[in-house]
């Protein structure tokens, strides 16, 4: 029996080379564990049903004496990342029955590599949320307290590795939904620089913010998948290549926005649980100094701006005429807003409707033209930062994960994002690696810690998210 | 909010219209601070700068069943024959 609890992607990968066991054996024990849990956590969507296939075909690749990281190993993928001849739903009922016609590049380099597809993890509809309580298929619980949201928007993806579900996982990352469910859910997320990671076959929410990500047990692991995906794509013109940002020699001076990190709405336990993990930090040699941007307390409002003027852009698209849902009026633009309104969720709806005012006639300048302006400073005040310090560590979320339907309120949601929306907005790699617990109405509740790096520094993200997770 | 919606392509009932405005308004209540942040620089529009390429092909996987591939409801040629020459229909949705 193959222990799952202890099970590293690493591990996994010595244990398939040295036949200890198949990946038809290790895909069994996880479709085990799948048909066990998955009615109570609602992590995945859809199991495929070719997964032994899959697992089949990387045992022939190791029995010709091929080895590489991925091959053979179980992972769970986001529902809006593209596997050809698979639904791809983005969790709304518009796309429902959408079946991907081509690979995303990412799946292409890992399918290369022969990682085997368990299935397609739950997350908000369209990535719009911090909870995967926005998806048209029911909340992803926490395996850490059932009552309680996983975070989002990847939080089926998180899920999945944290309960066993899977060995490692791919997400969405526009504003903090791979490394907010993986602070939630106690286990690693990361959020390459943009551009590092192709987004050709991504479901776009907010394209010049979505980036794809990996998320596992720990930073290795992260590495590992991180290695897998990134690279240039000719399908995707936002690539950045090994070029283009200087290589940045280490200094190790972690920065501390202290200014932001003591804010009201911030939890204290969250707050001392940083304080502690800056301590530890210190003890690791890392020199920790004081830094306050003079935007960064703005990001976020900077962030609600930008995103859904993007996300109402791109979901324009989907009028029920090329895709999914279609529902018949009494002429086309009855079609287009019958189809909108029975296909979207009520996030998507708002977000689409904010996007639209805030790029209205009228209202462009004051709202997203002087956003663009707040984020074009913030962009020169990190590269400012970056000048004198090599990484800017946060809590990764303000508070642990609430109580499901506890937070109706959207604006309280979306303040779950304070400390990641920047990462996105400045276009910098981050990463959340589990930080403690917090002990709350008798369960053990985790929480992360957020390094933040300059552009293309992800290697500076791995080297301290191992050391911190070593102590 | 009616206007909105029109703007917006989506069906919208009373009730949500209600609803959605109380939410809008304190989602724009809250991202209005932007408007009270001094900066300092040009719209970022007026810093983007062209970035030229060679103009050279690359090779790329492009063929007839790549295209083919794309259309899941491709159908192969009626017995009548009346295939367009490539013994292949693509079914496509009807738009009006």
């Amino acid at each position: 029996m193959i222990d799952l609890k202890s099970l590293t992607i690493k591990e996994a990968r010595k244990k398939l080379d040295e036949k200890i066991f198949s990946a038809v054996e290790l895909a069994q024990a996880y479709l085990a564990e799948i048909k066990k849990k998955n009615k109570e956590l609602n992590a995945y969507l859809e199991v495929f049903d070719d997964v032994l296939a899959q697992a089949k075909m990387a045992d022939e690749r190791i029995a010709q004496g091929e080895s590489s990281p991925l091959l053979g190993i179980p992972l769970a993928i986001k529902d809006n990342i593209l596997i050809k001849g698979k639904i791809a739903s983005s969790a709304s009922k518009i796309l429902e029955n959408y079946t991907a016609s081509y690979d995303a590049t990412v799946i292409a380099k890992l399918k290369k590599q022969g990682a085997v597809f368990l299935g397609r993890t739950n997350m908000d509809e369209f990535a719009m949320g911090g909870s995967t309580e926005n998806s048209a298929y029911g909340v992803t619980r926490n395996p850490h307290d059932l009552s309680r949201v996983a975070g989002g928007s990847s939080g089926g993806s998180v899920v999945a590795v944290v309960a066993d579900l899977a060995l490692g996982a791919l997400g969405s990352d526009t504003g903090g939904s791979v490394r907010e469910p993986a602070s939630f859910c106690g286990i690693v997320g990361m959020k390459p620089t943009y551009g590092r990671v192709s987004r050709y076959g991504l479901i776009a929410m907010g394209s010049s913010l979505d980036c794809i990500g990996p998320i596992a047990k720990n930073t290795e692991d992260a590495q590992i998948i991180y290695d897998a995906i990134y690279g240039p794509d000719i399908l995707d013109s936002t690539m950045i290549t090994n070029t283009t940002y200087p290589k940045i020699s280490s200094k190790k001076v972690i920065g501390v926005p202290w200014d932001l990190v003591k804010d009201k709405g911030v939890d204290p336990k969250v707050q001392e649980n940083f304080a502690e993990s800056i301590k530890k930090l210190e003890s690791l040699g890392f020199k920790i100094k004081d830094i306050s941007l003079k935007n960064l307390e703005i990001a976020l409002a900077v962030y609600y701006i930008i995103m859904p003027a993007e996300a109402s852009t791109n979901l324009a698209r989907f009028d029920g005429v090329r895709y999914g849902l279609h529902k018949d009026g009494k002429n086309l633009l009855e079609d287009y807003m019958r189809t909108r309104g029975a296909g979207f969720g009520k996030e998507v709806r708002r977000r689409i409707l904010l996007g639209a005012y805030v790029l209205s006639h009228g209202y462009y300048d004051a709202y997203y033209g002087k956003a663009q302006m707040v984020q074009n400073d913030l962009k020169k005040e990190f590269a400012k930062a970056f000048e004198s310090i090599d990484l800017i560590a946060t809590p990764t979320a303000p508070f642990v994960a609430w109580k499901i339907g506890e937070k109706s309120d959207p604006l309280s949601v979306y303040l779950a994002d304070i400390f990641t929306v920047t990462a996105n907005i400045v276009g910098v790699p981050a990463i959340s690696v589990p930080s403690g617990f917090l002990e709350t109405e008798g369960k053990k509740l985790p929480l992360g810690i957020q390094f933040m790096a300059t552009h293309g520094a992800e290697d500076a993200l791995f080297e301290v998210g191992k050391r911190f997770e070593g102590i | 909010m009616e206007d909105l919606a029109a703007l917006a392509r989506i069906e919208l009932g009373e009730d949500e219209k209600k609803d959605l405005l109380a939410d809008m308004q304190g989602i724009l209540e809250y991202v209005k601070q932007i408007e009270e942040v001094k900066v300092d620089v040009q719209p970022s529009g007026l810093n983007n700068y062209n970035v030229w390429h060679e103009d050279k092909a690359d090779a790329r996987e492009f063929s007839k069943e790549l295209i083919i591939g794309q259309f899941p409801d491709s159908q192969p040629a009626r017995p009548n024959g009346r295939s367009g020459g490539d013994g292949i229909f693509l079914k496509v949705k009807k738009i009006l």
